[in-house]
């Protein structure tokens, strides 16, 4: 190859957050992977240290610093790469690249954009030049019309006719687009969107069209492949990202397909696409007639879908097309003899299903539409529609058994038709809700626009259900039948009032068992020797023999909130790990935006469900020799329990004691005993027990679940009649286990040890403090490392704690405990024995990896024990990153029930410097305009009373509450009023924002741990402050400590303290 | 119901279609769409065909005018899951109901991906649907002549323009026909012994078909006639097998063929240019016995197979794929578009040309 470039410089994408999560992991990881192959050197820009794409020895340098257009030039100042790649890091990387090239760095630094040419990018990511282009063509887009004004809009809206659709340009996840059903609506709806976007579309609604999706290759040569096509389920209006969605197409015939793949080829000519792409289109189910939505010129999350769909590496073939090589001189990865230029043939069918998370939102609307706000998504593969629909459904692990059948509670709709009309995140069940009361396919389809093909097949489930349910006994062609349909064990023994273990048992009699079969993006044309497998009743040999010696590791299932990307990194360790030691290694995960699912990462992969009924059957075929169930967070963590109850080798700490640590009543028991201090606590057992207990201790008193992660359905409750409230939902969401109320302590600082065990002995640990007070969830907090406001005394008192409850617990492996710290007093409040959120940012921080070291020592390895994690010569800090504009109306305030959907992890010399640019990686900017403080309570003006009298240092109009500003004018600062909405005084909060005159906000509510809702007149105000902060985007701190901690690193540090360096350039003083 | 095959394997299957016995050559076929095409693909009589894609009978069967023939050639169907129930505008039955009507045996239930790795690792076999495994001789296709029983038994001529384009029709799928229908153009479609040489044509494309192209003795001697002629010709899939032949080279059969719609075939004039064809055949050329008039035009990516020829000075040129899709992949369509302006030139500029 000529002219290859020598040293690439790769954009990441940043902290997960909704619309754009952890397939861009996936995508960086096969680019880097792509490039070193061909003797290129790889500089990574992420700061998101949970990925596996930022590891070492992985891409030859890697800076943790915010992605922004200032930190990026001194990258390319520093580093001088001759070319940099867009495509791999989401629209975070592609926007970034526009700003960089518009500047002209990239052109006076000399890099040169490999693959899709930035002109081609605008002309996709420019609605108007878009529908121009491909004008040029004769290909069809949507009738449309820019408006910059509201009255723009109507005109556009009338002559189109209603409902129309709003888009803005230059957004992903379809940020601020909707339907809009009448000039009413338009109104509202404009006059939010036009304070964020200069410009909106005013579409003809597609209603009642098909959603489908071409994934397009396309190389500098003209050669042009679709690798895979989708049909989402949903009909246009939903957004594929909150679609389900199946591939191949179903519903589609020859001349729909093709005619769909012609005009997506020669589009992407037109458009001059070098690398991958995605196209989405309309197709209008009466005529055939089509539109193209748009086109993606980068990775997307489809993309990874349909990597993972059909198992060719489109990101490792996209980065190999922008180095210039032809599709023909790329070999077939999975069949190693045929070429890459070709396009998979599926002979089994996947579909893809949502994960949203939207009932952690109090306020939340459920409903979904063209904006996206899931959190991640699961894939199941079978070769029945009913088989992988409900295989899916138990994936996405919401505690439901599948399409029916399901558990009482929160799976039967009782408003069905409704939800039907108005699709929700529950749109699943009210569906089986449907069917299951006897509504025809036809008005199902009328109400719901979705394809009667589909109903059709869930009808089929319900009629299964009532086959299994009625047959006098379960005969073998019955319990085949039923799985075929996708019907759990579970499912079948709900119906026939057995027990899970006893169907299992006449299955297995019955010689009614999966087969295992291979993905070889051939239908079997051509041997493959890559084992990509999934399990299926829908056949009768299995493709593939046992392995030998092999491990199994269980990865992490749908990243959700408190779960992701950190946890497909741990297992990826661990599999690494175990391979080093000459394991056979297996995986068993079904994210499909990760990397542990690829398939070259593990011996075998399972792209399987993580239910103990298909776990135990891979055990069944495979007998390995363990099962490490501590990675792949909460999920792997549960089955640790029943799976050793059924005999199966758990590598690592004893299930029974795994079970003790997360009983949160068992472990307040041992803590106890071992007289290990811990907030005073009691175990619910009846209502009024837990009233009397909390009454006792004094209000305000924590409600929480036990085996949750997250702190799902845990609440602090001020007064009783919270508490009565809370206690019913925690027990919904984990029936199972007992809950716990434990005195809430307030004004006491948090921190936790992350550390590896053997046999009860420490071998390695790293101690975190966070920046804000105990009642900010671990996952939300900023956490610093090597702690950097605890005594020697109080790191000391933690060790030991930890070192006698590990001993107790003989712990081997993995572990995170959490403290409340109140000078040098200790308080427990818990301990995980797996893998934690934080073990990526730890190891990379200290320069160890835990993981490794955790599974060599639970495969019995002897390490000696280090302890060189405390006095490191530098500071990192981590920050969670929300997705708060996301999710509408929901107030972004801190809480004990985890919020943040992702996180970053930066490195200084000081804390200020780590701090700083930390925050930055989430958003924040140094403040240019202005700054809004309202602080709600006395107490809270005066400790923040020395920063505030420093606000003028930075020159910076202030503006105030007058609460606010009436103390800062007593304390010699001067600011300007901002009356509350309510006064009918002007400048109001309203005006403050509509002048666009502050880029950050420092508001401190009064009732800090309240969560009740707005209700009195202030909290309203403090409300339409946060979240239109959220909604215009403007940096916005809640909490007093971090407000502190900013405010304070702002005032010290000067922006060209703001070092640029690479993480190896840290690690080396170590 | 049940498949038995030769070498003594048989799968369990649940009937859809005609309830009768059957039997013939078992193939695969890898595409995910186009079940309604490929039945009606005249190249498959004499066989079993088995589709990889587990979920069939989706979007139905729409009116006789979406078919590639008036009727389903293959002799039986093997399918993982049927679905009775469709949808699709064009639908009017669905594809059991169809099956029935044209008294097709189908059965469904079979693992079709274990069946498919038997026929890729033992090559193509012979197979039967019935009640109980046949005794005596099982029905093989390569002992008859094939292209005879799908090839049509007169002349027709449709369209009036100005030039005529023959076709030569083995057993031709109608797309081909409907791809060089054009205002300019009359297509004289005759049978596969039919010694179109007699008469007065601009162009002749020589269709796909069925079965071993030795067989078609007389298709050949009339394509040896033609060479003489010196006018465009271009061949598809069986057509390129018979121009070999008639240019005095050798085919031979294929372990278990190609049968897909994502086959990659390189222009090897170009080096890097690869195209992604739809394709269905048994046989292949063998490139040693091209005589050196011929050049080789295209080239299958993942085996190398001989996938298009042209002739080096004479306006003839033939491809193994199937340009005019339907099903598959449409990117080969320019080839018949190129042919009929071929014709269109030849025709003006022949008598100049006639010598060359
Ligand atoms: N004209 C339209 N009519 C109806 N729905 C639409 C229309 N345009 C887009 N949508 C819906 O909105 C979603 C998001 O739009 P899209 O352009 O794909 O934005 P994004 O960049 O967020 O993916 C689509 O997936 C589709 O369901
Ligand atoms: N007794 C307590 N007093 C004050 N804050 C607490 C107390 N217990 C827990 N918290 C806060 O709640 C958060 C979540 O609690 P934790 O038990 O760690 O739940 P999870 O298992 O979801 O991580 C902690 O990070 C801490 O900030
Ligand atoms: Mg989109
Ligand atoms: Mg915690």
């Amino acid at each position: 190859m000529k002219n290859k470039p020598k040293k690439v410089l790769l954009l990441g994408s940043g902290g997960l957050k909704i619309g754009q999560a952890g397939e861009f992991d996936y995508s960086g990881s096969q680019a880097i992977k792509a490039l070193q192959e061909e003797g290129v050197k790889v500089i990574l820009m992420n700061p998101n240290i949970a990925t596996v794409q930022t590891d070492e020895k992985f891409a030859d340098g890697v800076y943790f610093l915010p992605l922004t257009d200032y930190f990026a030039t001194e990258i390319i100042k520093k580093e001088r790469p001759d070319a940099i790649l867009l495509s791999f890091g989401g629209q975070t990387a592609l926007n970034l690249g526009l700003a960089l090239e518009r500047q002209g760095v990239l052109k006076k630094y000399n890099v040169k954009v490999l693959g899709t040419p930035v002109s081609t990018i605008r002309d996709t990511e420019d609605r108007d030049l878009f529908i121009k282009r491909l004008s040029e063509i004769e290909v069809k887009t949507a009738r449309s019309y820019a408006a910059t004004t509201v009255v723009q809009a109507k005109k556009a809206a009338r002559s189109l006719g209603y409902p129309v659709m709003v888009r803005s340009a230059f957004s992903l996840g379809g940020e601020g687009s909707g339907k809009i059903n009448s000039e009413k609506e338009l109104v509202e709806k404009l006059e939010t969107v036009l304070q964020t976007v200069p410009q909106v579309l005013v579409e003809e609604y597609l209603l009642g069209w098909k959603e489908v999706e071409y994934e397009v290759v396309r190389d500098q040569f003209d050669n042009c492949i679709t690798v895979c096509n989708m049909e989402n389920i949903d009909p246009m209006g939903v957004h594929t990202g909150e679609s389900m969605v199946v591939a191949p197409s179903q519903t589609l015939s020859n001349e729909e397909y093709h005619h769909l793949r012609e005009v997506a080829i020669k589009t992407i000519r037109h458009l001059g696409i070098v690398g991958e792409c995605n196209i989405q289109y309309a197709l209008n189910p009466k005529n055939g007639d089509y539109r193209v939505i748009e086109v993606n010129a980068r990775l997307s999350r489809s993309s990874a879908l349909a990597s993972k769909a059909t198992g060719y590496p489109l990101a490792f073939v996209a980065a190999k097309l922008a180095l210039g090589y032809a599709l023909t001189d790329i070999k077939n990865a999975v069949t190693g003899t045929t070429t890459a230029c070709f396009e998979p043939a599926l002979d089994y069918i996947v579909l893809k299903m949502p994960r949203w998370d939207v009932a952690k939102f109090q306020g939340a609307p459920a409903g979904i539409g063209s904006e996206m706000k899931s959190v991640g998504e699961v894939m199941a593969i079978g070769r029945s529609f009913e088989e992988v629909f409900q295989k899916a459904i138990r994936m996405t692990a919401i505690g439901a058994h599948g399409f029916t059948a399901n558990p009482p509670g929160n799976f039967s709709i009782k408003n069905y038709t409704k939800e039907l009309k108005n699709p929700t995140t529950r749109r699943v069940f009210a569906l089986a809700e449907a069917l299951r009361r006897g509504a025809s396919v036809s008005s199902i389809h009328k109400a719901t626009g979705i394809t009667s093909w589909f109903l059709e097949k869930m009808q089929n489930i319900i009629v299964v259900e009532k086959e299994v349910k009625n047959a006098k006994t379960l005969t073998a062609p019955l319990l085949r039948r039923a799985k075929q349909a996708g019907f759990s064990d579970i499912q079948i023994a709900l119906l026939r009032g057995s027990s899970e273990d006893a169907v299992r048992a006449t299955r297995k009699k019955a010689g009614v068992v999966p087969v295992v079969k291979q993905i070889d993006t051939l239908a079997g044309e051509f041997p493959s020797d890559t084992n990509y497998l999934y399990l299926t009743y829908h056949g009768v040999e299995n493709d593939i023999q046992r392995g030998k010696q092999s491990v199994a590791v269980l990865g992490s299932g749908p990243y959700c909130i408190g779960s992701s990307v950190e946890f497909d990194w741990s297992s990826v360790q661990a599999v690494k790990a175990l391979a080093r030691a000459g394991k056979e290694t297996i995986i068993i995960n079904y994210n499909p935006e990760t990397v542990s699912t690829d398939y070259d990462m593990s011996d075998r992969l399972y792209f399987e469900e993580l239910s103990l009924e298909r776990v135990l059957d891979i055990v069944d075929f495979e007998k390995p020799e363990g099962v490490i169930v501590s990675m792949g967070g909460q999920i792997p963590n549960n089955l640790a329990l029943p799976l050793k109850k059924h005999g199966v080798p758990i590598l690592g700490t004893d299930p029974d004691n795994i079970h003790r640590a997360e009983s949160r009543h068992l472990f307040s028991d041992l803590l106890d005993t071992l007289g290990i201090e811990q907030p005073q606590w009691a175990e619910l057992t009846t209502v009024s027990r837990a009233v009397e207990k909390a009454s006792a201790m004094g209000y305000p008193v924590l409600v929480r679940p036990s085996y949750v992660l997250s702190g799902a359905a845990m609440n602090i409750a001020l007064h009783e009649g919270q508490l009565i409230k809370f206690l019913e939902r925690a027990s919904v969401v984990s029936s199972e286990h007992p809950v716990v109320i434990s005195k809430f302590i307030e004004n006491v600082r948090e921190i936790e040890i992350d550390g590896v065990a053997q046999r009860g002995n420490l071998n390695i640990y790293a101690i975190s403090e966070h920046v804000e007070n105990a009642g900010t969830h671990s996952g939300d907090a900023t956490i610093v490392l090597p702690p950097q406001h605890t005594y020697l005394e109080t790191v000391r008192r933690a060790k030991n704690i930890t070192r006698a409850v590990i001993k107790e617990l003989n712990i081997t492996g993995p572990f995170n405990i959490q403290f409340l710290a109140k000078d040098n007093q200790l308080q427990v409040i818990e301990l995980n024995i797996r893998a934690s959120r934080s073990f990526p940012f730890v190891s990379k921080v200290t320069g160890h990896n835990f993981i490794d070291i955790a599974t060599r020592l639970m495969l019995g390895e002897k390490i000696p024990e280090r302890y060189q994690t405390v006095d490191l010569p530098y500071v990192a800090v981590k920050s969670p990153q929300f997705s708060y504009n996301r999710i509408k109306g929901v107030d972004p305030l801190g809480y004990v029930e985890m919020a943040s959907t992702g996180e970053v992890a930066c490195f200084g010399d000081t804390y200020d410097e780590a701090l700083l640019k930390s925050m930055m990686a989430v958003g924040f900017r140094l403040p240019k305009k202005g700054i809004f403080v309202s602080i709600g309570r006395d107490d809270n003006k005066i400790k923040l009373l020395p920063e505030l009298k420093q606000l003028h240092k930075l020159g910076l109009p202030i503006h105030a509450t007058p609460g606010t500003a009436e103390f800062l004018k007593e304390h010699g600062v001067k600011s300007q009023i901002v009356h509350k909405l309510q006064s009918g005084r002007h400048p109001n909060v309203s005006d403050l924002f509509s002048k666009r005159a502050v880029d950050l906000i420092i508001n401190i509510p009064t009732r800090a741990y309240s969560r009740s809702g707005a209700t009195t007149k202030q909290m309203k105000d403090g409300y339409t402050v946060r979240r239109r902060a959220v909604d215009l985007g403007i940096p916005l701190i809640t909490n007093l400590q971090l407000a502190e901690a900013f405010l304070a690193a702002l005032f010290r540090l000067g922006k060209d303290e703001l070092h640029v360096k690479r993480w190896d350039e840290y690690l080396d003083r170590i | 119901m049940k498949l038995f095959l030769k070498d003594g394997t048989q799968f369990d299957g649940t009937p859809f279609g005609h309830s009768g016995a059957t039997s013939g050559e078992v193939v695969f076929n890898t595409g995910m769409v186009g079940y309604v095409e490929s039945l009606t693909d005249p190249s498959y009589e004499g066989q079993i065909l088995v589709m990889t894609y587990p979920l069939v009978g989706n979007y139905g069967v729409p009116h006789t005018r979406f078919f590639e023939s008036k009727k389903i050639h293959v002799k039986g169907l093997i399918v993982s899951e049927y679905s009775e129930a469709y949808s699709h505008k064009d639908a009017l039955h669905s594809l059991g109901e169809w099956l029935k009507k044209e008294g097709i045996p189908a059965l469904s239930g079979v693992d079709t991906r274990m069946l498919t790795k038997k026929l890729r690792e033992h090559g193509t076999m012979l197979g039967a649907i019935a009640t109980e495994r046949p005794r005596g001789k099982w029905y093989d296709p390569d002992l008859e002549n094939q292209v005879a029983l799908v090839s049509p038994s007169e002349v027709v001529k449709t369209g009036s323009g100005a030039l005529t384009i023959v076709v030569v029709d083995c057993g031709s799928k109608e797309n081909i026909v409907r791809l060089v229908s054009r205002p300019d153009v009359t297509v004289v479609r005759v049978p596969w012994d039919y010694d179109f040489t007699d008469i007065p044509y601009d162009g002749v494309l020589i269709s796909n078909g069925p079965g071993d192209p030795t067989f078609c003795t007389a298709t050949i001697a009339h394509l040896k006639k033609a060479f003489r002629l010196k006018k465009p010709m271009l061949g598809i899939c069986l057509g390129v097998q018979l121009m070999v032949l008639a240019a005095g080279a050798k085919t031979y059969k294929l372990k278990y063929g190609h049968r897909s719609h994502n086959q990659p075939c390189i222009d090897v004039s170009s080096g890097t240019r690869c195209y992604i064809t739809s394709q269905n055949h048994s046989f292949a050329i063998d490139e040693n016995t091209l005589s050196k008039e011929w050049k080789v035009w295209f080239k299958n990516a993942n085996d190398g197979t001989v996938e298009g020829i042209a002739h080096a000075s004479l306006p003839y040129k033939a491809v193994q794929f199937h340009p005019e899709a339907s099903p598959g992949p449409t990117d080969t369509q320019w080839i018949i578009d190129q042919f009929v302006d071929d014709v269109r030139v030849h025709a003006k500029t022949g008598s100049k040309k006639k010598n060359v």
